[in-house]
């Protein structure tokens, strides 16, 4: 398009773990972006608002102007569109049915977790042994290795670890203990957060905590 | 069932209803790949399903080679994969274009399904209402997306139908058996017409006449899921 800026855009948010999953694939694979930081309790841009009419959320990747939309979507384009950096996912079509299934099902990760610090009573408790049910079920999956993927840090990887500077909060609550629990899945959040392009993204676990209360502000909760 | 390609290895695990079954049917169809059908009872779901899908428990779920594929779009991404040679590419060449694609797909998902199920199962008149009325500005978006992707002839993805057409395509059966079922037309000519012409060129397709139940046996089936949630609802 005539006059579109060159190159890639990121429109993000700073504390969004979805915006983080792009972050750190635009890191692993090397390339060059500029980081354009949203308005999400105030009014939306007119840039975010013409670049994500429908759902007017980050992030979304812009690529010489053209808009790609929803986290997981942007790391399958990255992929596609620069097929000479290091790839997200695995070549093999089985393993990346496998890696798409469980990063779209870490989404659950967030979207339990938001029921949990808004709800109350029975809606919180619900909200709790869904979380426990998630957290097993991404344990199991991890089972005894390095990482999701294996020997090296993959797509699942990359898809869930922006959700763990959260857990913390999550945990509290939700009145359990990821160390205690899921010890494999504590170590392995750890091993994440090691990686560069991944403590580049993160926010601390604090900075989360203090964002959920202003969100709870923002809801009209008060306890 | 569907052509004679693929290795003779696939099993698709099912529920003649399910429009997310249809999704998966249809696309071994346009692939021309051969599968065996496994009908579930879902009230009774089989060791083999359980053991396949253990997180979500659910149809569709296609094993090839015995290894379990879940998520009916997913599915259609590892046919498109794992059987390159096969028919026609469910996804487009290009990027970008994979990526609109499976934006319109993911919408279908989170916005269209959802509402949809709520218009039908819905516990409240007022419930149902708000929901239908959800169901309404999905199919409008949808129709936006339409004329936008094709300039309303043809397909989502232009002249032959793929990935956004199976999205939606697995739903035409039910979208055919609404009114029959609820009194309320979705696919009204008068307010989505690219879409109800899009409905009428996909029902018309080979693959459709063999992944889409016959819509007055949707329509029964819908009638009693509804009557069995209104009878849970007041007891």
């Amino acid at each position: 398009m005539a006059g579109e800026k060159k190159g890639l855009v990121l429109l993000d948010y700073w504390v969004s773990p979805f915006g983080q999953r792009c972050r750190i694939g635009l890191a692993e694979k090397g390339l060059e972006y500029e980081y354009s930081e949203q308005e999400l309790l105030g009014d939306r841009s007119e840039l975010l608002l013409r670049s994500n009419p429908v759902h007017k959320a980050v992030p979304v990747l812009l690529h010489d102007g053209r808009p790609v939309c929803e986290s997981l979507l942007i790391l399958h384009y990255l992929d596609e569109a620069f097929p000479n950096s290091p790839p997200l996912l695995p070549a093999d079509p089985y393993a990346r049915a496998q890696a798409r299934f469980w990063a779209a099902y870490s989404d659950k990760v967030y979207e339990v977790g938001t029921r949990l610090w808004k709800l109350r009573g029975e809606e919180q408790a619900r909200a709790r042994d869904d979380m426990v049910e998630v957290l097993g079920n991404l344990d199991g999956e991890l089972g005894d290795k390095a990482f999701f993927a294996g020997e090296a840090f993959g797509f699942v990887d990359l898809a869930v670890a922006p959700f763990t500077p959260w857990l913390p909060s999550y945990g509290r609550y939700g009145g359990f203990s990821v160390e205690r629990e899921w010890p494999r899945l504590a170590a392995w959040a750890r091993r994440c957060a090691g990686r560069e392009s991944v403590a580049k993204s993160l926010q601390p676990p604090e900075k989360v905590d203090e964002y959920i209360n202003v969100l709870k502000k923002h809801c009209g909760i008060n306890d | 069932m569907a052509g004679g390609g693929g290795d003779g290895q696939l099993r698709l695990l099912g529920f003649w209803p399910s429009p997310f079954v249809h999704r998966v049917s249809l696309a071994l169809h346009l692939k021309g790949l051969s599968y065996e059908s496994v009908e579930e009872d879902l009230a009774n779901k089989s060791d083999l399903l359980l053991a396949s899908n253990p997180v979500h428990k659910k149809i569709p779920v296609l094993l090839h080679g015995g290894r379990p594929v879940c998520e009916s779009m997913l599915i259609v991404e590892y046919l498109d994969d794992a059987f390159p040679g096969a028919g026609q590419a469910v996804l487009p060449a290009d990027p970008y274009d994979r990526a609109v694609a499976r934006f319109w797909a993911a919408y279908i998902d989170t916005k269209f399904f959802p509402a949809l199920i709520k218009a039908l199962m819905g516990t409240t008149e007022e419930e149902k209402a708000a929901a239908t009325a959800d169901t309404f500005v999905a199919l409008e978006t949808l129709e936006g997306a339409l004329a936008e992707r094709s300039g309303g002839e043809g397909f989502f993805a232009g002249d032959a139908p793929g990935f956004v057409d199976v999205a939606l395509g697995g739903f035409v059966g039910w979208l055919s058996a609404w009114d029959k079922v609820t009194g309320v037309k979705l696919l009204d000519a008068g307010r989505t017409p690219l879409l109800a012409a899009w409905a009428e060129r996909f029902a018309a397709l080979d693959a459709a006449k063999g992944a889409i139940p016959d819509v007055d046996r949707i329509a029964e089936f819908a009638k009693a899921l509804q009557a069995r949630s209104a009878a849970a609802a007041s007891s």
